[in-house]
This record gives structure tokens, C-alpha cells and sequence, in this order.
């Protein structure tokens, strides 16, 4: 019944997949989180920033960024990540950088949702024991503040998961593009829809399911 | 200062505020400095580059046209979507467990699938078992797609929105003879729907941007697609990138911008329950503990 599978890497793919989706997690948990700095910082010239990057990179297709990423950084500005002799790797790093950007964007939303949340007595009683912003920010607010975002960030991350599959628009041999190649040279579409379909729900239920009990059981209670 | 994270700055706080800011400007300035010198460098300052944009001719043949389908897919996939939508988000609180089990089966697969896969295999399952032609069939499989993963988006947002409301309203609504159907139709679906507004005007963005795959992946002749048609003509990459991203920035600022206004105003008018739904409450609120959706594209 599954012998459409013989002579394709699904298993490769979907590693490619799981790669671009840890490396892109990384990436943008760290700018997220600087923009999200940026964004409550008392720098007006910061906080200006901060809301326009998420304003215009929340609002552009992922799709524009990646086949701009492409087509206008790698081909005309030469950015080649340092891999301008192995197209694989461009165009892999080159998703990366893409999905870091515009995840970023998102996590950025997420955390400063959270540092909402921080009881103001906090920041106000780091205020009064005399720490600086960037002290009040780093040891008191943002630890909680990650805490109570858990949640939201999982899903961020499950979006994300979902959403390096656009890589196959710059031919990055993840799970789509392989899923396409497959659909189009196989008769069996429906089984073919149905193994793609399964490692995503795979991919995507236990990182819900983990975060979403760890998110529970390290919230702040107040 | 409205920020509780920092004290109001005193004279060496401004000192410090003006030297971060200083340093902060000096390194933005660098990088557009530098953007725009490896522009000037790959010759994309051109005046014959962006010439194009200021004729009719770019937007009549090119632009238009592709933004006029984006904008047709888009609200396509949002009017099936919605009723769609709302019969799997209200079988999701049935009180018979199969039906229950089975609508959330089905929101719960959909939302962990990601469009583009949906989309692909849309457009080959057309190709096989219909006689579309070739150029209806992108735009039929783009809405298709985007139906199947907004419909199980937009049934947690009516999911979260009902469970949002008093249980007052249900028992009231029983109190006074009406049926189960009847409650749901003309008591909780409408106070419902007026807390969703936000939310469903949110879910918008995320479609209008989800086209933009069916353009690349598909040739559903999108705006993404059209530009790079505009650029095989004149030439023009860069150009047609940042006008593109441009129309994308401001048709989506526009809709998140309603959005917000309109919640802002349902929480001011506050004639029914004060409950408004975020965009975001329905992830969070819904489904956090099953993981599933959440964000989009």
C-alpha cells in the first residue's frame, strides 16, 4: 500500500523541516526578544523602531520575504550567508534568516503581551530598591514575563513550524517541496496528502501539548 | 513617561537616554547608509527602474490586476469560510459527545496542516477529479486551501467567543421556554458574532497574506505573482519588491487597524456582555492546552 514512499526521502525531508523550524525558533526567540526590549525601553528613538519593524513585518506575506529573500538578497545584493557555492545550504540559510525575521516579529508581540501581565508592584518595587531599566527588565519582569507567555509562544511555534514549508518556494528540500514533487509524479495524491498531513500533526501536537502543560505549570501564580 | 519599567529620567538618566539615542541613530543610519549604497552599487537607483511605477501602464497590466485577485481570492475563502466556520465551532460545544468528538477532530487536523500543503494538494486532487481548466483551477485550489484552515481557525474564534459569554445568557434563554436551537440561533450566536468582529477582522490579514503562496507555488496570478511578471518586464527586481511589500503593508496595516478600532469601540459601547475577542484570545483561549494553530502566515 505504501510502496509510492520507495525511492523518496521522507524522513530526510522532514529533518530538513525540523532543522529550519530549531534554527528559526532560536533565531527569533533571541531578536524577539531585543525588539521586545526595545519596544518598553525608555529610548523613544528604540521604541520607535521596535514598532515600525513589527508593524511592517507583521504585515508582509512570509512568501514575499522568502522569494525576496531569494531573488533581491542572494541574486542582486549578494547575500549568500556564506554559502554562495552551494545553492542547498543558500537556500536553507537564507529561510532561516527569512523565518528569524518575520517570526520575530510575532514573539516580539507575544513577550510584550506578557510583560504586561507583571503585576506593576514588581517593576515598581525594582524601581524603589534602586536597579536600573535594563536591570529591572532582565531579572525581574522578563523572567516572569516568559513564564506567563508559554502558551502564546507555542503556538508561535507551531506557526512557525507550519510556516517553513513556504521555504519551498525558494526550492529548500523540506517537506513541501518534496510532498509536491511527490504528488506530482505518484497516483496515490490522497495516501501522499495523508503521510505529508500526519508528520506535520506529528510535528505539531506534542510541542502544543508540552508547552501547553508547561506553560501551566510554570505560570506565575498570583 | 508612562512606563512603570523606568522612573521619570533625571539629569543623568537624559544624559544616558541622548547617548543610547545618539548610538542607536548613528548604527541605523549605517545600515540604511549601507542599503542604500550596495542599491546604488547593483545600479537599483536607477530612474528607469522606478520609472515604471509612476506610468498607468505598470499598475493597468500588472499590479491591479494581481492585487484584484488577491483581494477576490481573499474574500472568497473568508465568505465560505465563515459560515463554515461557525457550524464546526458551534458542533465543537454540542451536547452529543459524537458530534462533539467529531467536528474537533476535524478543526483540530485542519489547523495542524499547514495551507501550502493544503493548497498543493487542493490543486493536484482538481487536476485529477475535475475538468477545471488551467486557469480557473489555481484560484479554486488557493480557496480552497485557505477555507479548509481558516474555517478551523475562525471555528475556535466562535468557540472561544460563545464560551466567552455569561452563562446567564443560556440559562435566561432557557427560563423563558426558548429551544436549544432557538438560544443558540437568536440569543448567543449574535452577542457572540459582535465580540468575534475583531478577531474575524484579524483573520483577514492572515488570508490576504496566505494568497501570496498560491502565487508562487501555484501561478494563481496573485500580486506576488504579477510582480514578478512587472520585474521580468522592466527589469526591475528590487523595485518591484518594495512596491509590492508596500501594497501588502498597507492593505494589512488598513485591516488591523479596523480591527482594533472596531474593538476599541465595542468595549466603549458595551450594550451587551463587554466581552471582545483579540485576534489572539482564540489560540490562547481555545486551544493552548491542545496545541494545534495559532499565528498563521
Amino acid at each position: 500500500m505504501f510502496d509510492f514512499l520507495e525511492g523518496y526521502d521522507v524522513l530526510g525531508a522532514f529533518w530538513t523541516t525540523v532543522q529550519l523550524t530549531v534554527l528559526s525558533a532560536l533565531g527569533s526567540l533571541v531578536w524577539g526578544t531585543l525588539l521586545a526590549g526595545m519596544r518598553v525601553s525608555p529610548v523613544p528613538l528604540m521604541r520607535g523602531f521596535g514598532t515600525a519593524y513589527v508593524n511592517i513585518v507583521r504585515n508582509i506575506p512570509l512568501t514575499v520575504i522568502i522569494v525576496f529573500s531569494s531573488l533581491g538578497l542572494a541574486d542582486i545584493f549578494g547575500v549568500t550567508l556564506g554559502a554562495s557555492d552551494d545553492f542547498e545550504l543558500q537556500g536553507f540559510r537564507l529561510a532561516a534568516l527569512s523565518l528569524v525575521a518575520y517570526t520575530a516579529a510575532f514573539v516580539c508581540e507575544a513577550l510584550r503581551s506578557g510583560i504586561n501581565t507583571v503585576s506593576l508592584g514588581q517593576a515598581e518595587a525594582a524601581r524603589a530598591i534602586g536597579l536600573s531599566f535594563s536591570q529591572t527588565l532582565r531579572l525581574i519582569v522578563l523572567p516572569q514575563a516568559f513564564r506567563s507567555v508559554i502558551a502564546p509562544l507555542a503556538n508561535v511555534l507551531i506557526a512557525l513550524t507550519k510556516n517553513t514549508t513556504v521555504a519551498a518556494a525558494i526550492g529548500v528540500a523540506e517537506a513541501a517541496t518534496l510532498m509536491k514533487e511527490m504528488i506530482e509524479n505518484e497516483a496515490q495524491t490522497v495516501l501522499i496528502g495523508a503521510v505529508f498531513a500526519f508528520g506535520f500533526v506529528v510535528l505539531t501536537l506534542p510541542t502544543g501539548l508540552l508547552l501547553g502543560w508547561l506553560g501551566k505549570r510554570l505560570a506565575v501564580k498570583r | 513617561m508612562t512606563s512603570v519599567l523606568y522612573d521619570a529620567p533625571g539629569p543623568r538618566a537624559k544624559r544616558r537616554n541622548v547617548i543610547f539615542s545618539v548610538v542607536f541613530f548613528v548604527l541605523l543610519a549605517l545600515l540604511l547608509w549601507w542599503i542604500w549604497q550596495t542599491m546604488d552599487d547593483k545600479g537599483q537607483l536607477t530612474a528607469s527602474l522606478w520609472e515604471p511605477f509612476t506610468t498607468a501602464q505598470a499598475w493597468t497590466t500588472y499590479l491591479l490586476p494581481g492585487l484584484g485577485n488577491t483581494l477576490k481570492a481573499a474574500a472568497l475563502a473568508m465568505v465560505i469560510a465563515l459560515p463554515l466556520g461557525a457550524v464546526f465551532g458551534i458542533a465543537r460545544l454540542s451536547d452529543h459527545r459524537w458530534v462533539r468528538g467529531s467536528a474537533g477532530a476535524v478543526v483540530e487536523f485542519f489547523r495542524a496542516i499547514p495551507v501550502l500543503l493544503l493548497m498543493l494538494f487542493a490543486n493536484e486532487f482538481y487536476v485529477r477529479s475535475t475538468g477545471l481548466s488551467s486557469e480557473e483551477r489555481p484560484l479554486y485550489a488557493v480557496v480552497t486551501g485557505l477555507v479548509l484552515y481558516n474555517a478551523s481557525v475562525l471555528a475556535e474564534i466562535v468557540r472561544a467567543g460563545i464560551l466567552a459569554l455569561p452563562k446567564g445568557q443560556t440559562e435566561a434563554a432557557y427560563a423563558v421556554g426558548l429551544r436549544k436551537g432557538q438560544t443558540m440561533a437568536s440569543i448567543l450566536l449574535p452577542q457572540a458574532v459582535t465580540a468575534m468582529l475583531p478577531a474575524i477582522v484579524s483573520q483577514l490579514v492572515v488570508i490576504v497574506k496566505d494568497t501570496a503562496l498560491g502565487g508562487v507555488m501555484l501561478a494563481f496570478p496573485e500580486l506576488l505573482n504579477s510582480r514578478s511578471t512587472l520585474a521580468a518586464n522592466y527589469a526591475n527586481v528590487i523595485p518591484s519588491f518594495l512596491v509590492v511589500a508596500a501594497i501588502f503593508i498597507v492593505l494589512n496595516f488598513a485591516l488591523t487597524s479596523f480591527a482594533s478600532w472596531l474593538e476599541g469601540r465595542l468595549r466603549r459601547g458595551k450594550k451587551s456582555t463587554g466581552a471582545v475577542l483579540h485576534a489572539d484570545d482564540a489560540t490562547i483561549a481555545g486551544t493552548a492546552a491542545t496545541g494545534g494553530g495559532g499565528g498563521g502566515i
